[in-house]
């Protein structure tokens, strides 16, 4: 059982280092929420279904990510702001892989 | 004007189970929802999707849920405006509430819940700079009258079922139907994809792939649409543009209601009944906000029933009461049903 180092970017353009669990079944979305870097209401509405794109983030640095899957995928196609390096936050769980990850919220829709 | 005893501001789970908790207290409800129908997200947003922390139920769909609720509160016969999003709220001289939607439908109760969730649904936007000026002026987000489309040039942006389904209903009505998505997959009903492409063979939609609406020209409504495809910019003409992105949960007119408002959601007073800072009116459920807060279900059915004993005692201040157990004393309907335990007999056994 370990933490991770994960850097966030939040909406506003604040940098923040934070120690991500990874035995906790936890995703991105809910560390930002952890962390309280996204006001409540404004992030993972759906509750992390890629239902609702709320989570969206830009992937900032070279890790492997899981792969996007079908649902994730169609919702980034009906997304906001989507980049080339846009996920689901709710859709990337904390693994040891993800160590030094750097993200930034995409904006609030 | 619709009177009711506690007037229900959104009929997701948690206002639905409110209905039988004030049902047992022979206090009559009332709800709106801007939604279509009831069920809140469970039925909008997710409605296949299992739940796992119903209490007694190992696993229940979203949907099943609704409709189990809709059944056990059937006898309580609660009244429902849907379709309609509560907007203003004013309080009477007797304490009283008037609550009147943004349809002009207007409600009367002596209590009001805010069981609002995440908020109303409403449209979700594309990024157009310019969208806003032409919002009904040839921009709708919710297609009402079909009519309205008869004979003109219609573009749809969307990728999901709405978009499909309604690309395919306005070619019988439109002069014209374009269709464009920023990807070349749909996600809809495998029959809705299947019928698009064979309307795309037949020449009666012009499918737009991938691409996306980035603007909009006109003076003083729609005239053009732009958009980008790859690297190309184009313009085509169009008499409406209707963007179909789905609905997301906003707090919307609720946020003015004068009710003191923390992390997007309505502060209450948890350790008594879930009322806010006005006197009168309640919030249960997802909307509400206290220290430890957690929005589930099973909370929220736990807050509608302690809301509802506290509205009891503020209707009828002179009234005793004490909560009676529904085993004990049955369940009887404002429809004049009655259950209960079947009762056992004394007889001898010869």
């Amino acid at each position: 059982m370990t933490d991770v180092k994960i850097t966030i970017i939040d909406r506003q353009g604040v940098k923040h280092q934070v120690d991500a669990p990874t035995d906790m079944n936890m995703n991105l979305m809910e560390i930002v929420r952890s962390y309280e870097l996204a006001p409540e209401g404004t992030i993972g509405i759906c509750g992390g279904m890629a239902m609702c794109a709320s989570c969206q983030c830009y992937i900032l640095s070279n890790h492997a990510l899981p792969e996007i899957s079908y649902d994730e995928d169609m919702m980034l196609s009906e997304a906001s702001n989507v980049k080339e390096n846009s996920r689901l936050g709710c859709q990337i769980f904390i693994k040891e892989e993800l160590e030094g990850l750097e993200i930034e919220l995409a904006p609030e829709v | 004007m619709i009177k009711t005893d506690i007037l229900i501001i959104g009929a997701g789970p948690t206002g639905l189970f409110a209905v039988f908790e004030a049902g047992l207290l022979k206090l009559k409800c009332h709800l709106i929802d801007a939604l279509p129908q009831p069920g809140g997200q469970c039925s909008e947003i997710y409605p296949k999707k299992p739940i796992y922390d119903i209490p007694g139920f190992p696993e229940v769909l979203a949907g099943d849920l609704v409709t189990n609720l809709m059944k056990q509160i059937e006898p309580f016969q609660p009244g429902f405006t849907l379709g309609e999003r509560a907007d203003t709220i004013e309080k009477l001289d007797d304490g009283s509430f008037i609550v009147t939607t943004e349809k002009g439908t207007k409600h009367h109760a002596p209590i009001v819940a805010i069981a609002g969730g995440l908020g109303s649904f409403e449209p979700r936007k594309p990024p157009i700079t310019n969208l806003s000026n032409f919002e009904d002026k040839g921009v709708e987000y919710i297609i009402r009258d079909p009519e309205l489309y008869r004979d003109k040039n219609v573009v749809i942006s969307g990728g999901g079922d709405s978009a499909l389904d309604w690309s395919i209903f306005l070619t019988n009505i439109a002069k014209s139907v374009m269709l464009v998505h920023r990807r070349n997959e749909f996600r809809g009903a495998l029959d809705s994809v299947e019928k698009v492409q064979e309307l795309k063979n037949l020449g009666k939609i012009e499918l737009i792939t991938p691409a996306e609406v980035v603007g909009l020209v006109g003076t003083n409504k729609v005239e053009e649409v732009v958009i980008k495809q790859g690297a190309e910019v184009f313009n085509r003409e169009c008499d409406h543009f209707i963007p179909l992105f789905g609905l997301a949960p906003k707090l919307g007119p609720i946020a003015d209601w004068g009710l003191e408002i923390e992390k997007n959601a309505i502060k209450v007073d948890n350790s008594l009944d879930y009322q806010t800072n006005i006197p009168g009116i309640y919030a249960i459920g997802d909307v509400n906000t206290y220290p430890g807060k957690l929005k589930l279900i099973l909370c929220g059915f736990h807050e509608a029933t302690l809301m509802c004993q506290s509205a009891y005692q503020r209707i009828f201040p002179d009234k005793r009461y004490v909560m009676k157990y529904t085993t004990v004393g049955g369940v009887e309907g404002f429809d004049g049903s009655k259950k209960e335990a079947p009762k056992s007999v004394i007889k001898s056994i010869d």
